[in-house]
């Protein structure tokens, strides 16, 4: 064994400078010319050029006047970012559940992606039927037409080949912000 | 199931199987030591590596001298690997100022790494310095599944050589898989993440005010190159705590299509390149059929599972389909069911949707994939030295079925090839039931428990499941930092790795000194259906018998107490 520790030790180090080294700073290289806003956390910045955040993290939104996030189990706090882990037969999902339904009734029964945590806990996105969803309560606390308000979801939503239909909420609440119609508040 | 469901399903069995034949042939040519395409760039690093490490490539060695070698590697990495995430306080490349990790949680995380199990005990953006990430972590990404390849040629020598005591070169084997297979594959996968979302550069993170006025902290790192390799390495050890659920990590639709095929592709390709080294694709294609047959029934299990609503929510005034909860928007029910399967089938143990979540049957499938020994596709080498192995045995128990000294490919498997097969058949049942047993018996170990009734059972049951069948995957909900876990779950990796590895060293030593005899008339077909049958019953069988009980005591009485 002893003979074997020389190539070892120099193994190692030889692949620590190839995969260690030279190929992540090689994908940095060709990521910053190709992809220079993905490779840098598609950051959203405003015209100032402050950042506002990430469009692939979500944030906590409160109020009637915004459409909400997917709920999440650490609070969106991102460093580190977690999940409930409840498991399916844990009554403190189920309560959890019934608190949130309640809070949320409306007359239809209210989407699942709005009463579960993500595995994440910072899941960006919504599917347009639980955005639209959102969109009664919203038209109501900014005095805005709902047909308004569907169109601008509509405009937002993604419709990716391998996965479902999607809309970004953090840019869907940037467009209230942007639209002039919307910005009684 | 939806239409974008049925793409992703169709979409991901292409990627996997169509490129496997040749992708199969080209690792058989590279371990081989034969040119490729790729040799006019890389023969010269090749050249060199060899030189700095005083190794002749052209000296093969025992199955002793191999196994010493190997042992000698993992020794150093171990090493190594522990003390970067001692230091890392102060070591470069570290932004957020990241102090050391302790003792038990390094010495946890660096077997984790060094065995290919990617089990995490730490998360990635709160604890690891990019140094520790890139230098550590990632180095033993690219090598791990190197010497899990290096063993599986092994054994594919031991069944191809005749009356031979050489076994080929262990530095030439795990040079030669990383920069021919690993890397250039790892090339292409992270620059198309990259272009999905997934961040790559070295500043500091980001501090963002939101738009309702609150402070964001947005973590930043390598993480595109990082997590191609956990990908394609069957690592599985995400950069992000949450893994493959995380935005950054697996930011779209498409790049989990990418992500999820990376799982199986080496794996689904190996088994073509062992049809070369014994000269006969058609043990290839039965082996593949069996694992194809296993794979689609844990699929449709795990899918139909997920996709019915939480019978708990049933009077809830909610919409009722298959519970969301620890599942992202972007991929849904069905294509968490698959990665599930798929991460599980394989050792990779990366996750884009939380198990401890999931409902009793949901979270039985890639438990049970496990407890299998991940011989489904399987980790890179590792998954097909385990499926060998049940080859083995599948012809032995034909063999006493038929009252003929068993054989395969011609060469006979006689008493000590027999005892080598059977202790690795122990390895689980030790890793599993009897470390398992252990973390539940006492108050202390059993406190990181973190459902109540039989589900929390399962997540002692799937944490020295994952941990023995080095896969890494999680019931997350299990806290697994505390010293005794880092500990005992850091053993259980070491014995699931060397378990299997040294058996089967000395199984393909043992083979490949003897003769093949030729194969005539009366030996026993091992391509057709028939064998295909057996081969899945004897993998059911052994696995059944074996965890069956653990099972009816967890996830089973879960499902059967609703």
């Amino acid at each position: 064994m002893l003979d074997s520790i020389r190539p070892a030790i120099t193994t190692l180090a030889f692949m620590t400078l190839l995969v260690g080294v030279a190929y992540p700073l090689t994908v940095t290289g060709v990521a910053h010319l190709a992809f220079p806003d993905q490779a840098a956390g598609s950051l959203v910045r405003d015209d100032t050029g402050e950042v506002r955040g990430s469009r692939l993290i979500a944030q906590a939104f409160d109020g009637d006047q915004w459409f909400q996030s997917r709920p999440s189990a650490g609070d969106y706090a991102t460093v580190a970012s977690g999940a409930s882990n409840l498991a399916a037969s844990n009554p403190k999902l189920f309560a959890r559940i019934e608190q949130a339904s309640a809070g949320l009734a409306g007359d239809t029964p209210v989407p699942m992606q709005l009463v579960t945590t993500s595995g994440s806990g910072l899941d960006p996105h919504l599917s347009p039927e639980a955005v639209t969803w959102q969109v009664p309560r919203i038209a109501q606390a900014r005095g805005m037409a709902e047909a308004e308000l569907l169109r601008l979801v509509e405009a937002h939503t993604e419709r990716p080949l391998f996965g479902p239909a999607l809309v970004n909420v953090l840019a869907l609440n940037l467009a209230l912000v942007d639209n002039p119609s919307t910005s009684s508040q | 199931m939806h239409d974008y469901d049925w793409l992703l399903l169709a979409a991901f069995f292409l990627l996997v199987l169509a490129p496997a034949p040749f992708l199969g042939r080209y690792f058989y040519r590279v371990m081989e030591g034969q040119r490729t395409w790729l040799s006019p760039v890389l023969q010269p690093v090749e050249r060199l590596c060899y030189r700095v490490a005083g190794v002749d490539p052209e000296r093969e060695q025992s199955w002793r001298g191999y196994a010493l070698a190997l042992l000698a590697f993992t020794l150093v990495c171990l090493l190594v690997l522990m003390s970067i995430l001692l230091v890392q306080g102060a070591l470069p490349l570290n932004p957020q100022q990241l102090a050391g990790l302790s003792l038990p949680l390094a010495f946890n995380t660096a077997v984790s790494f060094v065995t290919n199990t990617n089990w995490q005990a730490y998360s990635g953006e709160a604890q690891l310095s990019y140094f520790s990430q890139m230098l550590g972590l990632g180095v033993q990404n690219f090598v791990s599944p190197a010497v899990g390849l290096a063993v599986l040629v092994v054994l594919c020598r031991g069944l191809a050589r005749q009356s031979s005591d050489r076994l080929g070169n262990f530095w030439v084997d795990i040079t030669r898989a990383v920069l021919y297979g690993l890397l250039p594959l790892c090339l292409v996968l992270a620059v198309l993440l990259v272009w999905q979302g997934v961040p790559q550069n070295f500043s500091d993170y980001v501090s963002a005010t939101t738009l309702q006025g609150s402070e964001q902290t947005l973590p930043m790192g390598p993480a595109a190159s990082q997590i191609a390799i956990k990908q394609l390495g069957t690592n599985g050890g995400g950069f992000f705590g949450v893994n493959s659920a995380h935005p950054f990590e697996n930011p779209t639709a498409l790049s989990n299509l990418l992500e999820l095929a990376s799982i199986l592709l080496i794996p689904a390709a190996l088994v073509f390149t062992f049809g070369h080294y014994v000269r006969d694709l058609r043990q290839s294609r039965a082996i593949l059929a069996s694992m194809l047959v296993l794979f689609v029934i844990g699929l449709a299990v795990c899918a139909w599972a997920e996709l019915q609503p939480n019978p708990a929510l049933a009077g809830l005034p909610i919409e009722q389909v298959g519970s969301l909860e620890g599942k992202e928007a972007r991929f849904g029910s069905f294509a968490s069911a698959l990665w599930a399967t798929t991460t599980t089938a394989a050792s990779n143990g990366s996750v884009n949707a939380m198990h401890d979540s999931f409902s009793a049957l949901g979270g039985l499938v890639p438990l049970v994939n496990m407890l299998l020994g991940e011989i489904v596709f399987g980790g890179v080498g590792a998954g097909l030295y385990g499926m060998l192995l049940f080859v083995l045995i599948a012809v032995f128990l034909a063999g006493l079925m038929i009252g003929r000294t068993p054989a395969y490919l011609g060469k006979k498997l006689e008493a000590r090839e027999v005892r080598l097969m059977v202790a690795t058949l122990l390895v689980m049942p030790v890793g599993v039931l009897v470390f398992g047993a252990l973390a539940v018996s006492f108050a202390g170990p059993a406190a990181s428990i973190g459902n109540p009734g039989p589900h929390g059972f399962s997540q002692a049951l799937y944490a020295y499941g994952s941990a023995t069948g080095n896969n890494g995957s999680a019931f997350a909900g299990f806290t697994a930092d505390t010293p005794y876990h880092n500990l005992m779950l850091g053993l259980a990796m070491l014995l699931g790795r060397f378990g299997y590895i040294l058996p089967v060293l000395a199984i393909a030593g043992s083979l490949a000194a003897k003769r093949a005899a030729p194969q005539g008339q009366n030996s026993f077909p091992t391509h057709g259906p028939l064998f295909v049958v057996l081969l899945t019953l004897t993998i059911l069988l052994v696995g059944g018998l074996t965890f069956m009980p653990a099972l009816a005591l967890g996830p089973l009485a879960e499902y059967l107490a609703f």
